[in-house]
């Protein structure tokens, strides 16, 4: 592309700003290793799922270190908002293309855009002065595992559904003129046509909604009750490892501190496992 | 049979739409009705006092912006620089584009606590910044990073080859095609990349807890301490008993500021597109 001597420079002025902005994600692992290395040292990645509890500020010998119950809450919270927002947000991304008429399904498509617009902690307040108060008439406290599952699910439903109906809209027309061809009925080419041929990426929308509802933090720790424990029911409050992490760095110390960084880097790994997942199940589907 | 399943599965699509939106008019209705009765001019411009449990949000509202502006001050001169060597200056599948766009996904991945993990051990303790706005709108600029640049290439893919090709005809060089001719035709791209990351920031609370900080004085400078209207609303809700009322309020106020913003420049984009290339 090089025509004139004047435009190398400009090429390499971009090229070294474009450096920058591509080690970021560097210089982010980075920090995190470096700050969670002391626990990794000391206190060791085994003791972090052997330890009696979490009760991290009494130092390496008697402080203790499990995260297991946080890292169930995170699992549980993540499964039960997918379980909700996936099949929501995939039929509203088939109401919009196949059910809607055209101006009805566009205004359903500007209102989920708008949902997905609405700030995380607007979610979290809404959800602790509304909704947890309701769950507490039916069980107490209120704040609870089944809480968070409902907020997430609404956060991640427009993420779902916004994926899925861009893929939803690169199903070649000529498959569906086919199927209403043969006769047909709606649900019967969705089932048949439109949804073998849209899977990867429907499965990729539920995957990065998966992503976004495990890095979630602001929502999940103003509604889940934050309690540190093995939830026995849907209605027990739950603490997951993002708001352990915004509830305890205030105030940690030493290896305190380094035990969430080495959280922070385990969010890291299951969030770039999800998404690589996801781009690798888009990679191998074909569409034309 | 199958025109049971056909009809039962209408039925479920409609009550899907049905339900999302009572859900989504819910949350708007409680919201609107709640924070309207607290909203006013006197709640905007005044300082907050007995921890927010009264006055308004004035000091909160400078310091939002305040972040918001180091953010884009920083974000804007990395970010579109980034989005023209992806878009106009690296051949498809070169090794340096690949790599650069690979890392900027994982980035976009990143949850935003672990935005504020960093933000903390980075900006506040490695680089001495402290808690300050500065921490928080630096933290908050590697986090739209990533949306920036995605909308700003998209935008300048958008422009027709003919331009690059009748710029080539008349021996523009690179700098000249990129100034006068690419970057006004993709202008509404950039604008689009703009409010995204705009509307992220104002969003954004997790990153903020750890490196703003939570203090809801008048910031005297970009390294004071400041309160995002994010972390007044979750300060207002969980810690201050009877700070309910005043959480409504500034949430009306966040989304609002949200809406206007997504409005006033898609509207103006629009204006302008027209008188720049409408020919």
């Amino acid at each position: 592309m090089s025509r004139l001597p004047s435009d190398t420079p400009l090429k390499w002025g971009l090229r070294i700003i474009a450096a920058i902005a591509g080690t970021i994600v560097l210089l982010i692992v980075l920090f995190l290793v470096i700050e969670a290395i002391p626990a990794l040292q000391t206190v060791g990645l085994k003791r972090f799922f052997t330890d009696p509890s979490w009760h991290p500020a009494g130092g390496t010998e008697a402080g203790t270190f499990n995260l297991i119950p946080m890292l169930v809450g995170t699992i549980l919270v993540t499964a039960g908002a997918i379980l909700i927002a996936a099949p929501l947000g995939i039929a509203s991304a088939l109401f919009c293309q196949y059910y809607a008429p055209l101006r009805l399904g566009k205004l359903y498509r500007h209102l989920i855009e708008l949902l997905a617009g609405i700030p995380s902690v607007v979610y979290g307040f809404w959800g602790l002065v509304v909704l947890a108060p309701l769950i507490r008439q039916w069980q107490p406290p209120g704040q609870s595992l089944l809480t968070a599952i409902l907020i997430l699910a609404l956060m991640i439903l427009p993420t779902v559904m916004l994926l899925s109906e861009s893929t939803l809209r690169s199903v070649s027309h000529s498959y569906i003129q086919a199927a209403n061809a043969l006769g047909l009925s709606r649900w019967a080419i969705i089932q048949s046509v439109v949804l073998p041929t849209a899977r990867g990426g429907i499965i990729t929308a539920v995957l990065l909604g998966a992503g976004r509802a495990v890095g979630e933090t602001m929502a999940v720790l103003m509604v889940a009750g934050n309690v540190v424990q093995m939830p026995d029911n849907l209605f027990a409050p739950v603490r997951t490892i993002t708001a352990n992490i915004a509830l305890e760095l205030g105030y940690a110390m030493d290896h305190h501190r380094s035990a969430l960084f080495v959280t922070g880097l385990m969010l890291m790994a299951i969030i770039v496992m999800l998404v690589g997942f996801a781009h690798w199940i888009n990679k191998g589907h074909v569409y034309d | 049979m199958t025109n049971w399943t056909n009809r039962i599965a209408t039925v479920l699509m409609w009550f899907t739409a049905l339900l999302v939106t009572s859900v989504f008019l819910w949350i708007i209705t409680d919201l609107l009705r709640q924070g309207i009765t607290h909203l006013s001019w006197e709640f905007l411009v005044t300082a907050p006092s007995d921890a927010g449990r009264s006055g308004g949000i004035g000091p909160i509202l400078i310091s939002t912006l305040l972040i918001l502006g180091v953010c884009l001050l920083t974000s804007v001169p990395i970010g579109v620089p980034t989005a023209i060597l992806l878009a106009e200056f690296s051949r498809k599948g070169h090794w340096f584009g690949r790599l650069i766009r690979s890392s900027l996904d994982v980035l976009a991945g990143v949850p935003s606590i672990v935005f504020g993990l960093f933000g903390n051990a980075f900006f506040c303790f490695y680089l001495g910044m402290g808690f300050s706005i500065l921490s928080g709108g630096l933290t908050l600029s590697c986090m739209v990073l990533p949306l920036l640049i995605r909308s700003t290439e998209e935008g300048l893919r958008s422009v027709p080859d003919d331009y690059r090709q009748a710029a080539t005809a008349l021996g523009l060089s690179d700098a000249a095609t990129l100034w006068r001719i690419i970057l006004p035709a993709a202008t509404p791209g950039l604008i689009v990349g703009l409010i995204l990351s705009i509307s992220r920031a104002l969003a954004e609370t997790a990153a903020l807890l750890f490196t703003s900080g939570y203090a809801d004085r008048m910031p005297q400078s970009l390294m004071d301490s400041g309160r995002s209207l994010s972390i007044h609303i979750y300060d207002l809700a969980m810690n201050v008993p009877g700070g309910e009322a005043q959480a409504y309020a500034t949430a009306m106020v966040l989304i609002a500021l949200l809406l206007i913003i997504n409005v006033a420049t898609s509207w103006a984009s629009t204006r302008w597109l027209h008188g720049r290339i409408s020919l």
